[in-house]
C-alpha cells in the first residue's frame, strides 16, 4: 500500500512538474530570444508609461481635492464634487457649444476642401506647373501656429492690416475683426484651410495614382464626359482614402488644437473663441484650479472617445472601411 | 482618346490652382516687402508686393536684439536634441515593434495606439513633468514630447517592409537584433531616419505648447514664446508708431513683419529642398491608411 501510494505520489508530484518546466524554459526561451528586442524597445515603453500612461493614473485627482502642496495621494477625495461643479456652470454649456461647432465647421469646409484641390490638381497636365502649385500649397503647413496667428491677426488690424487696406480701397469702413465675436469661427476655419489645405492633398494624390488608366480609356470609349468620369471612376477610386480620413476626422472633432485657438482668442471674443482646452488651461492650470480643469477635460476626452469609436461603428456597417 | 482642346474645365481649374498660389505666396511677400519699406511708404499703406523706399533699419533692429538671439539658441539647442532623443528612441522602437518575433508585439502595439484615442490631458500630464522637476528646464522641452505615435506607426511600417532575407543574413553572420539594426537596417534606411527625423525638427521648432506650460524663466524662452510675445501680446489695440530708444520713431508694422520673416527664414529657406522628403514621409501613411 505505502509502496503503491508513494509510486503514485511520485507520478503526481511529477505530473504537477512538467507544465512548471516547460513553463520555466519557455520563459527562458522567451527571454533569450526577445531580450536584445526588448531592451531596444525599452526607452520607447519607458517614454509610453511616464508621460502617456501616468498622467492617465494622474486622473484621479479628478475625484479628489488636489493641492499642489499636498500631493495626490495626502488630497482630501471628494467625490463629484468637480463634474457636479462643472455640469451646474452656466459656462461649461457655451464652451461645449463652442468647441463642437468650431470643429464641425472646421470639418464641414476643411473636409473637402483637399479633396477638390486634389482633383483639380490631377486634372493638370503640366508636370512643371503641378509640381509648382504643390510644392507651394504644402508650404504653410511648416509655418507655426504662432506665426500664423500673428499674420492673420496683423492682417485683420483695424489699422493698416492688409485686408482692411483692401476693404478701404474699395470704399467701405474698415473692420475690427479680432473683438467681433461672430466672426472668430470664420476666421479660425479659413486660416485652418490656409495653412493645411495642400499638405492633406498628399493622401488624396497618392490614392489618386492608385486609379487603373484603363478605367479612364473604358469610360471614354463609352462616351463619358469628363464630369462623368470624375463622378463614375474618379471619387469611386478614391473612396477609400475619403472614408479613412473622414472618420479620422469626425473622430476628432471635438480635438482642436490648442495652440491656434489659444493665440488667435481675446478676452472680447470669449463667447465664441474660448473652447475647453482654453478654458482648461485658462482656469485649470493658470488659476490653479487642477482637479476642476482635469475634470472637465477628462469628461470631453471621453466624448471625443465615444465619438470616434461611433464615427468608426458606423463606417464599418455602411461602406465596410474601417479603422479596426 | 480625343486630342484635348481648350475647354472651360482647364481654364477654370487653372485659375483656382493659381489662386491657391497667390493666396499662398502672398503674405510672404507683403511681410517682406513692409519690413523692407520707408516708415513713410508703411504709415500711408502703399506697399502691396515691392519694398518702397528699400532699407534695411528693421533688421538691424530685430538682429541687434540680444533677447532674439538668446531665444535663436534656445530653439536649435532645444530642437537639435530633442530631435536626436526622439530619433534614437522611436527608430529602437520602431524595429523592435515591426519584427514578427517579438513577443507581446501585439499587446505592445496596442497600448501604444490606444494613446492616440484618449490621453490624461494637459493637467495630469503638466503634473508628471512637474514632480519629475523637469518644469523650467531643458528636458521639459525634449522629453515629453519625445515620441510621436504617427512617427512611430510610420518607422514601423517601414522597417516591415525591409526584406526579411537581410535579417536572415545578419543572424547568419553572428550578429544580435541589436547588430541588425544598426549594421543592416539603419544604413538602409537613411531616407527614412531624415523624415522622420525633419517631421520632428519642425515639430521642435515650431512647438508653442510645450514652453507656455512647462518654462517661466525668460532666458529659457524659445523662439516661438519670444515671437508671441513681441507680435501679439497687446496687439489688439496697440498704436501705429513706437518708440524703442532714444528718438528712433519706427513703424511698429514693420519692425513685426521683420520679426515674423526672421524667425520663418530659416524654414522658408530650408523647405524647397527638404519638402520631397516630407512628402514621402506622408506617402508611407498615405499608404498604410
Amino acid at each position: 500500500m505505502a509502496q503503491a501510494g508513494s509510486t503514485q505520489d511520485r507520478a503526481m508530484v511529477e505530473q504537477a512538474l512538467v507544465p512548471v518546466r516547460i513553463k520555466r524554459n519557455n520563459t527562458m526561451r522567451l527571454w533569450h530570444q526577445n531580450k536584445y528586442l526588448w531592451l531596444m524597445f525599452l526607452p520607447c515603453l519607458l517614454y509610453y508609461l511616464i508621460f502617456r500612461y501616468a498622467p492617465m493614473f494622474g486622473l484621479v485627482i479628478t475625484f479628489k481635492d488636489y493641492n499642489l502642496f499636498r500631493g495626490i495621494w495626502d488630497s482630501d477625495w471628494v467625490g463629484l464634487k468637480y463634474y457636479r461643479m462643472f455640469l451646474e456652470n452656466p459656462d461649461f454649456l457655451l464652451l461645449m457649444k463652442n468647441t463642437f461647432l468650431l470643429g464641425v465647421y472646421n470639418l464641414v469646409f476643411g473636409f473637402p476642401a483637399p479633396i477638390v484641390l486634389a482633383l483639380l490638381l490631377n486634372e493638370v497636365k503640366g508636370m512643371i506647373f503641378k509640381r509648382f502649385v504643390q510644392t507651394v500649397s504644402y508650404l504653410p503647413h511648416f509655418i507655426s501656429n504662432v506665426i500664423v496667428a500673428s499674420m492673420v491677426i496683423m492682417f485683420l488690424s483695424p489699422t493698416g492690416g492688409l485686408i482692411n487696406n483692401m476693404i478701404t480701397a474699395l470704399g467701405f469702413d474698415s473692420i475690427n475683426f479680432m473683438i467681433n465675436p461672430g466672426m472668430f469661427r470664420g476666421i479660425y476655419v479659413l486660416s485652418e484651410i490656409w495653412q493645411h489645405i495642400g499638405w492633406e492633398t498628399i493622401i488624396y494624390l497618392a490614392a489618386l495614382t492608385s486609379v487603373d488608366p484603363q478605367l479612364y480609356e473604358a469610360a471614354s470609349i463609352d462616351g463619358a464626359s469628363r464630369m462623368r468620369k470624375l463622378w463614375h471612376v474618379t471619387l469611386p477610386g478614391i473612396s477609400f482614402a475619403i472614408v479613412i480620413t473622414l472618420i479620422l476626422n469626425i473622430g476628432s472633432v471635438l480635438e482642436i488644437g490648442f495652440e491656434k485657438v489659444f493665440l488667435l482668442q481675446n478676452p472680447a471674443i470669449y463667447e465664441t473663441a474660448d473652447i475647453i482646452s482654453t478654458y482648461v488651461y485658462r482656469v485649470g492650470l493658470q488659476q490653479g484650479n487642477f482637479s476642476y480643469g482635469a475634470s472637465i477635460d477628462l469628461f470631453m476626452g471621453i466624448i471625443s472617445l465615444i465619438f470616434i469609436y461611433s464615427a468608426n461603428f458606423i463606417s464599418r456597417r455602411v461602406s465596410e472601411t474601417s479603422l479596426w | 482618346m480625343r486630342t484635348p482642346r481648350f475647354s472651360l474645365f482647364h481654364a477654370g481649374s487653372a485659375v483656382v490652382l493659381l489662386f491657391v498660389v497667390v493666396v499662398t505666396l502672398y503674405p510672404f511677400l507683403h511681410m517682406l516687402a513692409v519690413s523692407l519699406s520707408g516708415d513713410i511708404y508703411v504709415m500711408k499703406n502703399e506697399v502691396t508686393i515691392w519694398p518702397k523706399g528699400l532699407n534695411f533699419k528693421m533688421y538691424e533692429i530685430v538682429l541687434g536684439d540680444s533677447k532674439m538671439w538668446t531665444a535663436f539658441n534656445n530653439t536649435l539647442l532645444y530642437t537639435s536634441l530633442g530631435t536626436l532623443i526622439a530619433i534614437i528612441i522611436t527608430s529602437m522602437g520602431a524595429y523592435a515593434l515591426s519584427r514578427k518575433h517579438m513577443a507581446f508585439r501585439k499587446q505592445l502595439t496596442m497600448m501604444i495606439v490606444f494613446t492616440m484615442f484618449f490621453s490624461g490631458g494637459m493637467i495630469p500630464t503638466f503634473l508628471v513633468v512637474r514632480s519629475l522637476g523637469f518644469v523650467d528646464t531643458l528636458w521639459g522641452m525634449v522629453l515629453p514630447g519625445a515620441v510621436s505615435t504617427w512617427n512611430l506607426i510610420l518607422m514601423r511600417t517601414f522597417f516591415a517592409g525591409i526584406p526579411k532575407e537581410l535579417e536572415e543574413s545578419g543572424r547568419m553572420d553572428g550578429l544580435n537584433d541589436i547588430g541588425i539594426f544598426f549594421r543592416i537596417f539603419v544604413p538602409l534606411s537613411k531616407a527614412s531616419f531624415a523624415t522622420i527625423a525633419l517631421f520632428y525638427a519642425v515639430g521642435l521648432w515650431n512647438n508653442f505648447i510645450f514652453p507656455l506650460l512647462y518654462l517661466r524663466s525668460p532666458d529659457l524662452f524659445p523662439l516661438q514664446v519670444l515671437l508671441r510675445n513681441l507680435v501679439l501680446a497687446g496687439s489688439v489695440s496697440s498704436g501705429e508708431v513706437t518708440r524703442i530708444g532714444g528718438d528712433n520713431q519706427i513703424v511698429e508694422e514693420s519692425l513685426k513683419y521683420a520679426t515674423i520673416m526672421v524667425s520663418s527664414l530659416p524654414i522658408l529657406i530650408v523647405y524647397p529642398f527638404i519638402q520631397k522628403y516630407f512628402v514621402k514621409g506622408a506617402m508611407i501613411g498615405a499608404v498604410k491608411g
